[in-house]
């Protein structure tokens, strides 16, 4: 026990020691959650629109106002030819181009059928796909309006129709920064816990250092204990930090208990600072560490379920993520934080992160050689 | 010259020697396009999706069996009360419920009309979103069937062509995305770091009083990394086209040129941030933090500038991975030419020039 107390000393010391460090895990995470939740935002909106108007007819005028009212569009380009607005498409100053064909009002009342064109550019498939819908389902209603009012008495229900209520539960303004921050609070702490506790070990062996330490009688899970516990509080401060933020600047709340939310982070810590440990154990210089360590991280994050969700991924990528801790913990923590869910709903997997938690640790535990 | 020359083969020896971080730089691409390509997608579908009928006729069964035939929704299973429902959402194993009252098919038979309730996990709101217009949309398709097929006059008939990617797919999107990403990864941190790490293991000074112009020393140890990542170009090139199917339409040779300058802009960043810090820790966190999220957020690549408030919009043009970006957007899927990307090429060169000159002058003062 009292060789765990030196250790633990000598190691918040060193953290002490090095301000910049200790400003990177101060600041960082608090800027870094103050900038994502604002930039990291999918929602489809602001579509820079070009119109290519042949007719000038009132039918033309009268749909471009209510595709311009509309909200999702901005006019960005009123030309006389296609070319000349493919130009803006090219340059990305234009997103989607709008061609009303000439004699577009006449035909359509004559020949009860007429063609409207819309070009997108589809380099971005979501945003083409929505911008394509949105302004088709615009150009829907405006030719329901002058139907209706060509048609005054016509009756376009006749058939049985089927109400849809829907409702939306946990967060009912749907607002994307409740989904985002808990996520990205996850992400942080994972790295921080991560690239520190990587870095640790191979750092003494660079130095040299290690091997004063290797010659003294201290026990090799002694040593990783030193090493882990500074790094574990580090986390939760960072995390608290993290909290605080999310409640003070987002308004967000937990809505389940904070018990479980620091029971299930204190062993998922673990984990992550096992996972650092070991991936030292292997390296020999600092740069191997970081960069091995950034692959994995890579690799954790994107198919972490923070962007993307991990229910459209193909099965082998499934599997991929059902062996990433980060996955678990970006869940669980908008379950709790979001959906108010208790132990109960928690603890299949709050048993595989303890699971990867005993198997990392006794890993390291086993790699580290004390002789080299 | 020949100095020189030897000063960049020991460099490059110094690189080559270290297997574990060539394994990694080198299957960096190879990982990110295969997760980007096939793992990662905006398209939702396998929706997990818990049915709540308290009907149990055939109007409802038949829309169930419209919704398990669909590749957007998989029906995890059937609840018999709202406890259970609640209970599979805090759980997070459903994304979505769909609840019809009693005597769904009966109202629907005799009043022209009948409801049925659907419920979205909104933690999530995106998902949301469109899960709700796909099930909405599977309901109308229902309803419109049991109506007669009526062909309405005065019809406008949008016909929507898809520039560039008529399949909308991925791929388009995210290789030039890919590209600019782990340039800047390998160009900045290790540039940075393996300078650092002389300064922290004193060798700099070493080197420094070698009869040898200190800004020669610094540019040596960049050129394996130029190299190592032209090579990382061409690797991820060669796997978009032949893996993914993704043909480069404009010229391959300005493509390569573009990338030598970014990654000279990398280099140079690299640099920069190496001449301002004393530890590899340090310089590790500032370019991971400082550099790599700046570069996956304000690229535009994973999500649209435009979106961002106005002072992130401003700040995204001083990252230069937007720069090329948009570059590589340009030359290989629109298949432009220089004429099309000289304004991006000189604000990167701009770039380069700027952090050039102040890390120069960084440089000397540090030696006095």
């Amino acid at each position: 026990m009292r060789t765990i107390r030196f250790l633990l000393q000598k190691e918040f010391r060193q953290i002490f020691r090095n301000r910049a460090i200790l400003l990177l895990i101060g600041v960082m995470p608090v800027m870094q959650l103050l900038i994502l939740p604002l930039a990291a935002n999918y929602e489809v909106k602001n579509i820079n629109l070009s119109v290519v108007d042949h007719d000038h007819s009132s039918y033309a005028q009268k749909l471009i106002a209510k595709v311009t009212a509309s909200g999702y569009f901005k006019l960005r380009g009123y030309g006389a030819s296609f070319k000349e607005e493919l130009k803006k498409i090219e340059s990305d100053r234009s997103d989607l181009i709008l061609e009303i064909p000439e004699g577009f009002e006449r035909k359509l009342i004559r020949e009860d059928q007429q063609q409207l064109f819309i070009a997108v550019n589809a380099i971005n498939g979501v945003k083409a796909n929505l911008g394509g819908a949105y302004l088709t389902s615009i150009i829907k209603d405006f030719n329901d309006e002058i139907r209706i009012g060509l048609l005054p008495t016509a009756r376009f229900n006749p058939g049985p129709v089927i109400e849809i209520t829907a409702s939306n539960w946990y967060n009912p303004l749907m607002e994307y920064r409740f989904y985002m921050v808990p996520g990205i609070l996850a992400i942080l702490v994972t790295m921080i816990g991560g690239f520190l506790s990587a870095l640790n070990i191979v750092k003494e062996k660079e130095f040299g250092t290690i091997e004063q330490i290797n010659v003294t009688p201290i026990k090799k899970h002694h040593f990783i204990l030193g090493k882990l516990i500074p790094f574990w509080v580090l986390g939760n401060i960072v995390f608290s930090l993290g909290l605080l933020v999310a409640w003070l600047v987002y308004g967000i709340i937990p809505v389940g208990s904070l018990f479980v939310l620091y029971g299930f982070l204190a062993v998922y810590l673990l984990a992550i600072l096992g996972f650092g440990l070991l991936i030292s154990t292997f390296c020999d210089t600092q740069q191997q560490a970081m960069f091995i360590m950034f692959f994995f991280m890579m690799v954790f994050i994107l198919m972490g379920g923070l962007f993307t969700s991990i229910d459209s991924m193909p099965d082998w990528a499934k599997l991929v993520s059902s062996f990433n801790p980060v996955s678990y913990l970006i869940e669980v923590m908008r379950m709790v934080i979001l959906k108010g869910s208790s132990w109960k709903d928690v603890w299949p997997q709050f048993g595989i992160i303890a699971l990867f938690a005993v198997l990392l640790n006794t890993y390291a535990i086993i790699n580290y050689k004390k002789t080299s | 010259m020949k100095q020189f020359v030897n000063f960049v083969r020991k460099e490059f020896f110094h690189v080559m020697r270290d297997r574990k971080t060539l394994l990694i730089l080198f299957g960096m691409p190879v990982a990110q396009i295969l997760i980007f390509g096939f793992a990662l997608t905006n398209e939702v579908k396998n929706s997990k999706l818990i049915v709540f009928d308290q009907a149990k006729d055939p109007a409802s069964q038949e829309i169930i069996t419209k919704i398990e035939a669909s590749r957007y929704f998989e029906v995890e299973r059937a609840v018999m009360n709202r406890q259970q429902m609640e209970a599979a959402f805090r759980q997070g194993k459903i994304k979505m419920a769909i609840v019809f009252p009693a005597g769904f098919h009966a109202s629907l038979l005799h009043e022209h009309k009948a409801q049925v309730q659907v419920i979205a996990d909104a933690s999530d709101p995106n998902t949301a979103n469109m899960l709700t217009n796909y099930l909405s949309a599977i309901v109308m398709d229902y309803q419109n069937a049991l109506s007669k097929n009526l062909v309405l006059p005065y019809r406008i008939v949008p016909e929507v062509r898809m520039l560039y990617n008529p399949q909308l797919k991925g791929a388009p999107n995210f290789v030039p995305g890919v590209m600019a990403l782990v340039l800047m990864l390998v160009c900045v941190m290790m540039t940075a770091i393996s300078i650092v790490k002389e300064k922290e293991t004193g060798t700099m000074e070493v080197l420094l009083v070698s009869p040898f112009k200190p800004i020669l020393v610094i540019i040596s140890k960049a050129v394996p990394y130029l190299i190592l990542s032209l090579v990382n170009v061409a690797s991820i090139l060669l796997l978009s086209v032949f893996v993914l199917e993704l043909p480069v339409n404009g010229s391959v040779l300005l493509l390569f040129g573009e990338s030598i300058l970014f990654i000279i802009t990398c280099l140079t960043v690299g640099i920069f941030i190496s001449v301002k810090t004393d530890s590899q820790q340090v310089a590790m966190l500032i370019s991971l933090m400082g550099m790599l999220l700046p570069t996956v957020l304000f690229s535009g690549f994973m999500f649209p500038i435009e979106n961002m408030p106005l002072p992130l919009q401003l700040f995204s043009n001083i990252v230069p991975a937007k720069w090329f970006y948009l570059i590589v957007k340009s030359i290989m899927i629109k298949g432009l030419g220089f004429e099309a990307i000289w304004k991006e090429t000189l604000i990167l060169a701009g770039i380069t020039v700027v952090l050039g000159l102040i890390s120069l002058k960084s440089f000397k003062i540090r030696l006095s």
